[in-house]
């Protein structure tokens, strides 16, 4: 539709980004007549139903491991729709997200297992977890404060990058990104321990609440933490889209476009980034409580850079500002991770080479980033705005066009 | 500076005073606290001098990388660390093709060094104007963010690549006996490692200043610099200038592999990670597009990281904290580097 659109009003784009947005075309249709089959509304019951249907059968219907990494995905979707409004909303390439990860992991980690075993502190807890040493907060209370926690971090982090543009602040958040689980690591050098160094913590209290099915969740029946992480991605999808039509959204979209007449327009450069940066991080949080839970260990290795750049190129693949388009990128690329890759593992033996599919995923993802790029770089389902934005040179050429006909 | 040729309505002198603080903190901090440690220790802290400089030559070599790149057509190439990396494995790989081990006589080891030395530059440069066909030419005239992201890609898809070809840390041989100890002044001593990181850097850097200020087509460089239409205008061709510049910057980061392979010992196919955030630090702190500012950067950077690598518990870990602390604070008070001046090229 859009790319339709986009070629009636400059028929002679001939730039080089006309011609790719025309190679997609078919792609573009083909997406619209899916999305045209049904109203808004059928879509999202439809979605629904199948998620729904997908969690009470899904294990049994396919494969257990298959049903493992969809929870994960539902994890990962979380923090990429996080990430979605600092970089997709707000256009502020935030590189350390990994960073706001590791820190609700953490909050986790600290609230709910024996690691603190010299304070004793029950907060509306199983029988069995009232008896163990150290913090056990309930799960339900945990992913909040985590959230309300992070949200702070994600202020206190972005502050010092409010006077910075572009690739400084990229490069900034990335050190963040870097410094940060070093920190943890290495905390106990600076007298105070809160990651058992390299070992982490483990185990992890599993949900619980006094109701029929949350009473006596076990990491056999994963079940649970499926509708669980359905629950909690539905309220970070609500809050995305209410956000994004809010003034708040709008302050946002009007700062990635023009910083400056933004601001001449009124709004409030420092308080609306600092938003983004608090909103995304809490986002960030309340997933990786549920990681560090779902996984039961909350272990430094796993908030590499790396991981800040497979949920950027979540976003990127799906489409930047899009939401339908950053789950889209989310599932697909986490799928892609967690499932297909390791089924992969055969394909370079046939080739007669000798290396692990898995191993180079990264590399697979660094291919995807620059191949979307420069292809593609509005990602599969563009967000309107963004894409008129990231092919601003079309525009160049079509009125220089009008000029000299 | 864009404002100095506006006149300013001149501030009282005490609160000049308090700008000029400021302005310069950063500078008073680590001046400041470098003499605490020279008086409290000044043996070792001159031990660490002499590492961090034999160890910063190498940032240098790198900084200098990003510091080109990003004065001609500002995108920090982030692809750089990896280039680095590559350059140091095709050294440790040509090594036994040659036949050069610990064994091999003085005349022949140099002789190889030098040829070694220049096959992993032109792998490392050649890789690097390729790169820049890829990854950033397609991407001139999109927004800043885009190229950018193709940088990390490709960052990612050479990490890879390295992983691929040497999955496993590796060493080459000790060809130069690297702790083999030259002078000794009072405690303060010198390795061979040390000679052999100045001895190959320093003619590098000289070289490098002679090209971009004396020759041509440093001249290209510097005009395409300044203003890439003006430059086209004038007959340069562009694309080919800033081919010239990732060419000459994937040089430096071929050198910057080898020594870097002989005088750490091992390889690793994600040394170019933290070695590109390190560098990348000291083209900041020397200010971003000034070639002499990313070498005293570099030179800061490597004392800092062997400071707090000898005096703190698990410091190895801690020194790129430090380093990526340097670079918030240096990026986010004073990002137009420690020098104050925002020039580009030379």
């Amino acid at each position: 539709m859009s790319t339709t659109r986009e070629e009636q009003e400059h028929p002679g784009g001939t730039t080089s980004a006309a011609m790719t947005g025309a190679r997609f075309a078919p792609v573009q249709r083909a997406l619209d007549r899916i999305s045209g089959l049904m109203p808004m509304w059928a879509w999202v019951v439809f979605w629904l139903v199948f998620a729904t249907l997908y969690g009470l059968y899904g294990d049994a219907w396919f494969s257990d491991s298959l049903y493992e990494s969809v929870i994960q995905t539902l994890a990962y979707v979380m923090m990429a729709l996080g990430l979605n409004i600092v970089v997709g909303f707000a256009g502020l390439l935030d590189l350390g997200y990994v960073a706001f990860f590791a820190i609700g992991a953490f909050v986790s980690g600290w609230l709910m297992s024996s690691f603190f075993d010299t304070k004793n502190v029950h907060i509306v807890v199983s029988d069995i977890t009232q008896s163990l040493p150290g913090i056990h907060v309930n799960f339900f209370f945990v992913i909040f404060i985590a959230a309300a926690f992070t949200a702070m971090w994600g202020a206190i982090l972005g502050a010092p990058t409010l006077r910075l543009r572009g690739d400084y602040l990229a490069i900034v958040t990335l050190a963040f990104g870097e410094i940060v689980p070093r920190v943890f690591e290495f905390s106990s050098d600076l007298g105070l321990d809160v990651s058992n160094g390299r070992q982490g913590i483990t185990p992890v209290d599993k949900p619980w609440a006094p109701i029929p099915g949350l009473d006596n969740i076990t990491r056999v029946d994963i079940t649970p933490f499926y509708f669980i992480a359905l629950a909690m991605l539905l309220g970070v999808l609500f809050v995305n889209v209410r956000l994004r039509d809010s003034r708040l959204g709008r302050a946002w979209i009007a700062v990635r476009e023009d910083e400056v007449a933004a601001a001449a327009m009124g709004v409030h450069l420092v308080r609306v980034k600092l938003w983004a940066y608090a909103i995304g991080a809490s986002i960030g949080g309340f997933a990786g409580v549920f990681l560090g839970v779902f996984q039961n260990t909350i272990n430094v290795d796993q908030f590499e850079f790396g991981f800040s750049v497979f949920i950027l190129c979540m976003i990127i693949l799906g489409g930047m500002g899009n939401i339908a388009g950053v789950i889209l990128g989310a599932v697909a690329l986490s799928m892609i991770n967690r499932f297909l890759l390791p089924q992969l593992d055969t394909v370079p033996e046939k080739f007669g080479l000798d290396f692990d599919v898995t191993a180079i995923s990264f590399g697979i993802f660094g291919f995807l980033l620059l191949v979307m790029m420069v292809l593609r770089p509005e990602g599969f389902i563009p967000n309107r705005r963004r894409k008129l934005e990231l092919h601003e040179d079309a525009f160049d050429d079509a009125l220089i066009e009008v000029k000299s006909p | 500076m864009e404002a100095a040729s506006v006149p300013q309505p001149q501030a009282p002198p005490g609160r000049r005073a308090v700008e000029f603080i400021g302005a310069q903190i950063l500078w008073i901090l680590l001046g400041g606290f470098f003499l605490v440690l020279l008086v409290q220790d000044p043996v070792r802290t001159l031990n660490n001098v002499v590492d961090g400089l034999s160890i910063g030559s190498i940032w240098a070599l790198i900084a200098l990388g990003y510091t080109l790149v990003y004065g001609i057509i500002e995108l920090i190439n982030f692809a750089h660390g990896e280039v680095f990396m590559i350059g140091s494995f095709v050294s440790v790989s040509l090594y036994a093709t040659f036949g050069i081990t610990e064994d091999t006589g003085i005349v022949a080891l140099i002789l190889g060094l030098t040829v070694v030395l220049a096959i992993s530059m032109l792998a490392s440069g050649s890789l690097n104007v390729m790169i820049e066909r890829v990854a950033y030419r397609p991407l001139r005239n999109a927004p800043k963010l885009a190229p950018l992201i193709t940088a990390i890609g490709m960052s990612f898809i050479l990490q890879n690549v390295g992983l691929l070809w040497r999955p496993s840390p590796d060493s080459p041989p000790d060809l130069i006996r690297s702790q083999k100890q030259v002078l000794d002044l009072g405690g303060v001593t010198f390795v061979r490692s040390d000679l052999f990181a100045w001895a190959v850097t320093i003619p590098l850097l000289i070289a490098l200043l002679w090209f971009v200020g004396q020759t041509k087509y440093g001249k290209a460089m510097r005009a395409t610099a300044q203003d890439p239409d003006a430059a086209r205008l004038m007959g340069i061709n562009v694309d080919r200038t800033i081919g010239l510049t990732f060419l000459l910057g994937g040089l430096l980061a071929g050198a910057a592999g080898l020594i870097y392979a002989l005088y750490n010992g091992t390889v690793q196919f994600n040394q170019g990670f933290t070695a590109g955030l390190i560098a990348f630090t000291a083209a900041v702190m020397g200010g971003i597009g000034n070639l002499k500012g990313a070498v005293v950067g570099g030179l800061i950077i490597g004392i800092i990281q062997q400071t707090v690598e000898s005096r703190v518990t698990d410091g190895s870990a801690w020194a790129p904290v430090a380093v990526f602390a340097i670079l918030v604070l240096v990026m986010v008070f004073r990002p137009q580097g420690l020098f104050g001046e925002e020039t580009r090229e030379g």
